[in-house]
């Protein structure tokens, strides 16, 4: 279980995120919602250990996270951010078996090769295995990236916008396959999402944040209501029922 | 595995027929420049001369090839190269104090050990003092401590020329010996010292490459990989920081080498490895410095320097690469 106690991140005298404490539930996927510059993302960042948190603790497992071995928690927690710019020239599946370093250190073994094919196939990338990711389109390059997250193979997963800049086919594509890693393998996945219908259709719980603070939580149905949205948002956001799923009409 | 390394060998056609391009030229070259001339009489004079003068390019071809290849993977920039930390300026600035103050010892202070050592010493403690400062606070990035290198290095580029306006003829002409590279006058104790120390580093460095890897995805795949990138990162500039001092200590100037291996490198490897790609630079450093050393000692006739060989060639190699990016 992962665990924040009183998480403080301030840019000198800017506070981006204040006495943040949470409880997130395992086996779920937990989505955080919020204005630009809420703190959502910091906050992420600052529980998967990317950036140094300024005060307070969080708990990967009832250990903080300076006292665990950095190669061991890369076992237990991954994170992928927004921005992805290589520097090299990469095949898919080079990237992707970089998710097995953590265990197998650049040297792959048979097992982490079959990882690597599960990978593959899980989000059908299997007939570009071999392109180069500066040959692929943006949403190409954003499935091989979850790819290699899905390849390390974490109890708990971090994504950051994992939807950005994609279109609908991918994004379902993406969303449905995150929904399996829960269902099936029993995963925490945690997503910043800024489309608020993906939020309501796929995910279990949510986090909503305001101001650097985390101003409700609860199950996907407690949250997707006109109440609470328009506290998040400060918009008058209809909720209507399709099909037994909440769809929020905010364009008006 | 055999099907697994014909895929290898498939995969990397390319960079392996390149890379047998290199050792025949850097094979050819090298013959040439050992045996050339050599007859049983004068064999036991020229012969270990020779030897050495390669022995030299070979150590500062492997200083300038690590150091330029891990550079860029640890700044995560294709076009910077430890030049930038401004190794050569602190160098000339060493090399003009001690013209400046060593009085009648002058000739002296200037080659061997003395010189050797504090050039070395000056070099390495420079460096790590201003990684340690300067990388011990929580948000600073890498590029704040590369900023300050290159103004640190313009400040001694700076008073050291204002201290060669001061030295009379004579002295400058002395000090000019240092100002550029050459294999001509490397030390026999010096290179075996040199050999030494860069030994060192490489079984310090033997395990890095994996992880070297990681880092060139970036930091924040590399912290989510398990990858503890500060240390490499620290660790990677320290090692930076020796090999470039030693090498340049040994030979003069040569850190403008190092860009047009690294992109030579690129251009020609086809893997991310570091292993791969640290060797490859090797290669290609040691190729073009032997020919460029052969040409100038027996084509030219020590007419031009080294350097000028190696800038020419590299000048002209980047212009047909900016020809062919524009074509494309």
């Amino acid at each position: 279980m992962i665990r924040s106690e009183n998480l403080v991140k301030s840019y000198g005298e800017k506070v981006v995120l204040n006495n943040v404490s949470l409880n997130l539930p395992k086996g779920k996927m937990i989505a955080f919602i919020g204005a630009n510059g809420a703190g959502k993302s910091t906050l992420i960042s600052l529980m998967s250990r990317i950036v140094p948190k300024t005060e307070g603790c969080v708990y990967v497992d009832n250990k903080e996270l300076q006292q665990w071995n950095n190669n061991e928690l890369s076992k237990r927690i991954s994170i992928l951010k927004q921005s992805n710019h290589l520097n090299i020239r990469l095949t898919v599946r080079e990237l992707i078996s970089f998710g097995r370093f953590p265990y197998s250190k650049g040297r792959l073994t048979k097992k982490d090769n079959e990882i690597i094919d599960k990978a593959l196939s899980f989000l059908s990338l299997d007939n570009i295995q071999h392109r180069n990711i500066d040959e692929l389109s943006g949403g190409q390059r954003q499935m091989a990236y979850i790819a290699m997250i899905i390849a390390q193979d974490t109890e708990y997963v971090f994504l950051d916008e994992p939807l950005n800049n994609l279109d609908m086919r991918h994004s379902v594509q993406i969303m449905k396959g995150l929904r399996k890693l829960v269902d099936e393998m029993n995963k925490t996945i945690m997503v910043v999402i800024h489309d608020i219908n993906f939020i309501a259709y796929y995910s279990d719980y949510i986090i909503a944040m305001k101001d650097g603070k985390v101003v409700s939580q609860g199950y996907t149905d407690e949250i997707i209501t006109k109440e609470v949205l328009k506290e998040i948002y400060g918009m008058d956001i209809d909720v209507q029922s399709v099909n037994g799923k909440p769809i929020c009409l905010y364009y008006n | 595995m055999p099907r697994y390394a014909m895929e290898v060998i498939k995969k990397h056609k390319k960079t392996i027929a390149i890379a047998a391009f290199f050792t025949f030229v850097l094979l050819l070259t090298g013959s040439l420049f050992l045996f050339q001339g050599l007859t049983t009489k004068n064999a036991y004079f020229f012969f270990p001369r020779r030897l050495s003068k390669i022995a030299a390019v070979l150590l500062v071809g492997y200083c300038v090839s690590y150091s330029s290849v891990t550079f860029q993977t640890i700044t995560n920039n294709r076009l910077l190269t430890p030049s930038i930390m401004g190794f050569d300026a602190l160098y000339l600035f060493i090399q003009t104090v001690i013209v400046m103050f060593s009085g009648q010892k002058k000739i002296a202070m200037m080659s061997g050990y003395t010189n050797f050592f504090v050039s070395v010493f000056v070099m390495i403690i420079c460096s790590f003092g201003l990684f340690l400062i300067l990388f011990r606070g929580r948000e600073k990035n890498i590029y704040f401590l590369l900023l300050t290198g290159t103004v640190i290095g313009s400040l001694f580029g700076g008073l050291s020329s204002f201290m060669q306006v001061l030295l009379d003829p004579h002295e400058f002409s002395i000090l000019q010996n240092k100002m550029f590279a050459s294999f001509n006058n490397v030390n026999q104790n010096l290179l075996q010292v040199s050999a030494i120390l860069v030994a060192v580093t490489m079984l310090l460095t033997v395990r890095d490459n994996p992880y070297l890897d990681v880092v060139s995805l970036g930091q924040e795949h590399a912290v989510n990989l398990g990858v503890n990138y500060r240390r490499v990162v620290l660790k990677n500039l320290m090692v930076t920081a020796v090999l470039v001092s030693i090498s340049t200590a040994l030979v003069g100037p040569i850190t403008f080498l190092g860009i047009l291996v690294v992109s030579i490198t690129r251009k020609v490897t086809t893997t991310y490895k570091h292993t791969a790609r640290i060797a490859m630079a090797f290669l290609t450093s040691s190729t073009l410095l032997v020919s460029a050393m052969y040409l100038t000692e027996r084509v030219f006739k020590y007419s031009a320097p080294i350097s000028v060989l190696i800038n020419f060639a590299g000048g002209i190699y980047f212009i047909y690469l900016i020809l062919k990016e524009r074509k494309a």
